[in-house]
């Protein structure tokens, strides 16, 4: 029985619909950043019977934008992975089927943002924050930025590093919290004063992180010369996993006003070949074993309030008590022209 | 065979014509299916948004003045890249096809790894040596890192090959004999080579210089590493357009206009080469190349192994420095965490194993597509006559000079029904990848094909030998070669993972390239150090695959 089941799955593939349900496989679809454990996968296989199949396709927009032109011949049953910088293009595009998971009771209702028709479910929560290297402020005797204002203050010229708005949903996340925090008419200006400070540009979160970084592992083997850049709460836990022994304290360190809450739902496609199977995925995708499995696996943190994050990110990763917010629907209407006066006003 | 063959009078008899449809058929369908249909999709899904066709769209963006710019600045700089490449490799073709000397099948191997490598880690690699602290700066202060030199360099890394393998192909076949004899007319060297080589290989060069100046043309992860966000060539427009705004009507123009830029190329392409192409005598590689002679020969063979060292070897020096640089010291600390399940929670982010796995095996079959269907298309190309012959040549150049963000949303919303339902297939990959390699098997045997004498195969058949038995006897003989370095470039194309199923969800079989990806994607110590290791891997991977390969074609000329 053990060594039928997955054969059994792999003759169905993925691409087999027919079955209306039967189907022992659920595929879930989401973006290349999409990591669980395998004893956690094996767990919800061993509850449900259901074996996962992932499918994976890019980055977050790109799978989103894929998703939605398959959605008359959908990928899979589950779409995991779409956050609140895209969430209206999905809604709107009618990408998903309502459900109301089981344990949404857990979730904080401000997370909910389809609270009314349960079209997603939220999964988890990540900050954008501009991270610090801990380092390079001490040896300058200088106290690290706490707040977007203080970016654009003489003693920080020239040190920090962000993403291209365009390309890069950091990027855009950092751009939408200037948005949030400065208003429709003010961020522009906030811009100004951010370049005429030295705010330097590049076009992905790889290169910013990996090579500009100066606090990063990546960035110290590449001679990093930024000690500021816009990257996620968790990285500063995420740069001292697997250092043996932990050291007292970590080498960056997050500016904890300058964060924009990025929220991930998941959502149950409309045609999937297996609703039942994806509906216990969505559930399981809430539970506290798969809650508690994604901060080390992908970084982020869980919305269940059941869930305890583990000591690295207690012990090394920074409270966010007020991060910069936006409505989805706000963001759908002024997101394309904002990241177009953003490119003219910066990167020009 | 009709009369008028004997007599030179090249006139496609009835039975030629259908011997010939019948060789396109299969890359015709090949075309249709995976490229034409695809892309017309989502180039139609774009003009007919909302159900109504958006001409007005057509005027907007290309009276955009920004588009303007992104246009002039992608055809300059592939042009810039293309004659630089050539500049370098050159020379580099001819010391491989014709010099001998120790360590050559592996020179030849390993000017091939750069293409294999993911843009991501290339850029890495090229920020050390010419960006802030990299190694041009501590000599002589000198920055490279967001000027277009940067771009420009980082693509002759990445297609030297192109240009050593496309000529050096055709070059070792070159009969020394016909230089040598203008030398003993009294040709001067020079003369003797700009009036005997230099027209030989001119088809070679052009087809070379087509398909560096293509794969620039469609720059994305370079340009945007290297370049920063401040240059955009109409790939990372028609990207962004596509694949982050879902503004398919602004991306179909954008994709049209990148179609009539390419057409325009392969007409000009398709003019000069036409005058150009002879017959030519061609001899077994293997007896073309001697050891090097005279100071000049030297000179030039130090040269391009500078050249090489310079450009091509020290950016992997630097990738594999830094895989081996551990966080306690240099040692095999991230390869070894590469093979135990470590790093995170217990589980791998990618195994390391499964995707060396999944890279050859993908690559094996997108090879054997790629030669089949470029093997048959070159057949059928090998008379140059007719109008419909011309458009199947550039047919198939095509895809080389198509976004392949707009290939692989094409096939997300064309082949999404049963019977092609492909989407969530494992063939669908080298499928894809063969687009890319298909123009380059073509491009490398059609050179060889049409230099073959004609006679030769006429006097088979007049011995009596069928259409096929004299392609077997006497073109197979002289193409294996060509075919052999083909089948290197398919192979290191899917290794590479060029093609269009990047741009599309799949089940998570990741390739090393993909794995490579995702660990830089993800923040600390061991999964950057990881990716450094795996590309190093890769690296391996790619070397020995290749020399590999050159020696099944060395075994197997040596039969004929």
């Amino acid at each position: 029985m053990a060594l039928g089941l997955p054969a059994l799955a792999a003759c169905g593939g993925s691409g087999d619909k027919s079955a209306g349900g039967s189907s022992k496989t659920v595929t879930l679809v989401s973006h290349d950043s999409f990591v669980a454990s395998d004893s956690v996968l094996k767990e919800f296989t061993k509850q449900t019977g259901y074996k996962v199949n992932v499918v994976k396709g890019g980055d977050a927009g790109r799978a989103v934008n894929q998703a939605i032109l398959s959605k008359n011949h959908p990928q899979g049953d589950v779409f995991f992975g779409v956050d609140n910088t895209l969430l209206s293009r999905a809604l709107d595009n009618g990408v998903f089927a309502p459900y109301e998971a089981k344990g949404l009771d857990r979730v904080p209702k401000d997370l909910q943002s389809d609270a009314a028709e349960h079209r997603v479910t939220p999964v988890d929560t990540g900050d954008i924050c501009v991270n610090y290297d801990r380092a390079y402020f001490a040896d300058h005797k200088l106290a690290p930025p706490q707040s977007l204002d203080d970016l654009a203050k003489p003693e920080y010229k020239n040190l920090l590093v962000t993403e291209n708005a365009a390309t890069s949903s950091p990027g855009l996340a950092f751009q939408l919290a200037t948005a949030a925090k400065y208003g429709d008419n003010g961020w522009q200006d906030y811009w100004k004063k951010l370049k005429a400070n030295g705010v330097e540009v590049v076009d992905g979160w790889e290169q910013a992180y990996n090579e500009r970084f100066s606090g990063s592992a990546g960035g110290k083997k590449a001679k990093g010369d930024k000690p500021l850049v816009v990257s996620y709460a968790s990285s500063p836990p995420a740069e001292v996993v697997g250092a043996n022994p932990l050291p007292a304290e970590g080498p960056t360190g997050v500016a904890t006003g300058t964060c924009f809450r990025q929220i991930e739902f998941a959502g149950l496609l409309k045609g999937a070949g297996n609703p039942e199977g994806g509906k216990a995925l969505i559930d399981f995708l809430l539970s506290k074993t798969f809650q508690e499995d994604m901060p080390l696996q992908m970084y982020v943190k869980p919305v269940n309030q059941d869930a305890a994050l583990p000591e690295v990110f207690t012990k090394y990763g920074a409270q966010i008590t007020a991060p910069q917010t936006l409505a989805p629907e706000k963001i759908a209407k002024n997101r394309d022209q904002w990241v177009k006066e953003w490119s003219s006003l910066v990167l020009k | 065979m009709t009369p008028s063959d004997t007599t030179g009078a090249r006139r496609p008899g009835p039975r030629r014509t259908a011997t010939r449809l019948g060789l396109m058929a299969v890359p015709l369908a090949f075309f249709g299916v995976f490229f034409a249909y695809p892309v017309a999709a989502i180039v139609g899904r774009g003009l007919k948004d909302g159900g109504q066709w958006q001409f007005a769209r057509v005027g907007e963006v290309l009276t955009d003045p920004r588009i303007g710019h992104v246009l002039w600045f992608t055809t300059w700089q592939a042009a810039a890249s293309t004659a630089l490449t050539l500049l370098l490799a050159l020379p580099g073709a001819y010391v491989l096809a014709r010099l001998d000397f120790p360590g050559k099948q592996l020179l030849r191997a390993v000017v091939t790894v750069p293409f294999v490598l993911p843009t991501v880690v290339v850029g890495s690699a090229f920020l050390a040596l010419l960006g802030r602290g990299g190694l041009l700066d501590e000599l002589w202060g000198v920055r490279l890192d967001t000027t277009v030199w940067a771009i420009l360099l980082a693509h002759v890394f990445f297609n030297y090959a192109v240009v050593v393998r496309t000529v050096g192909g055709l070059w070792a076949q070159l009969d020394p004999r016909q230089e040598e004899a203008a030398r003993v007319l009294g040709a001067s060297r020079l003369a003797a080579w700009r009036r005997v080589t230099l027209p030989a290989l001119a088809p070679a060069v052009a087809a070379a210089a087509l398909m560096v100046f293509l794969f620039t043309f469609t720059s994305f992860g370079i340009v945007q590493i290297l370049g920063g966000p401040r240059f955009a060539t109409l790939e990372v427009e028609i990207y962004q357009q596509t694949a982050q705004f879902l503004n398919l009507p602004t991306a179909a123009v954008l994709t049209l206009l990148q179609f009539a830029a390419v057409a325009a190329l392969l007409l000009v392409h398709a003019r000069t080469v036409r005058r150009r192409e002879s017959t030519l005598r061609l001899v077994d590689a293997s007896r073309t190349a001697r050891r090097p002679r005279g100071a000049a020969q030297w000179a030039l063979l130090a040269s391009v192994l500078a050249v090489v060292a310079l450009l091509l070897i020290l950016p992997l020096a630097v990738l594999v420095e830094r895989s081996f640089d551990g966080p306690d010291g240099y040692g095999l600390a991230y390869y070894r965490s590469l093979a135990s399940a470590g790093g995170t929670g217990g589980t791998f982010v990618v195994a390391p194993l499964e995707a060396i796995g999944n890279s050859l095996a993908y690559a094996l079959a997108a090879t054997a597509l790629a030669v089949v269907i470029g093997g048959l298309a070159a057949a059928a190309l090998t008379r140059r006559e007719g109008r419909l012959v011309r458009g199947f040549d550039a047919l198939l150049m095509l895809p080389l000079g198509t976004s392949a963000v707009t290939v692989g949303f094409g096939f997300l919303i064309a082949l999404d029904e049963p019977p092609l339902d492909l989407r969530t297939s494992w063939i669908l990959v080298p499928l894809a990848q063969a687009l890319v390699g298909v123009p380059f098997v073509v491009r490398t045997v059609l050179p060889v094909l049409r230099a073959v004498d004609t006679r030769l195969r006429e006097a088979a058949a007049v011995l009596g030998a069928s259409p096929l038995r004299a392609w077997r006897e006497v073109d197979l003989p002289l193409v294996g070669r060509a075919l052999a370095v083909a089948a290197g470039f398919a192979f290191a194309i899917s290794l590479g993972e060029f093609g269009a199923t990047v741009f599309i969800a799949r089940p998570d079989s990741p390739t090393l390239p993909v794995a490579v990806a995702r660990l830089l994607g993800r923040p600390g110590e061991l999964p950057y150090g990881q990716a450094m290791a795996l590309s190093t891997i890769l690296m391996l991977v790619c070397a020995v695959a290749l020399l590999v390969l050159e020696r099944v074609r060395t075994d197997r000329t040596g039969e004929f």
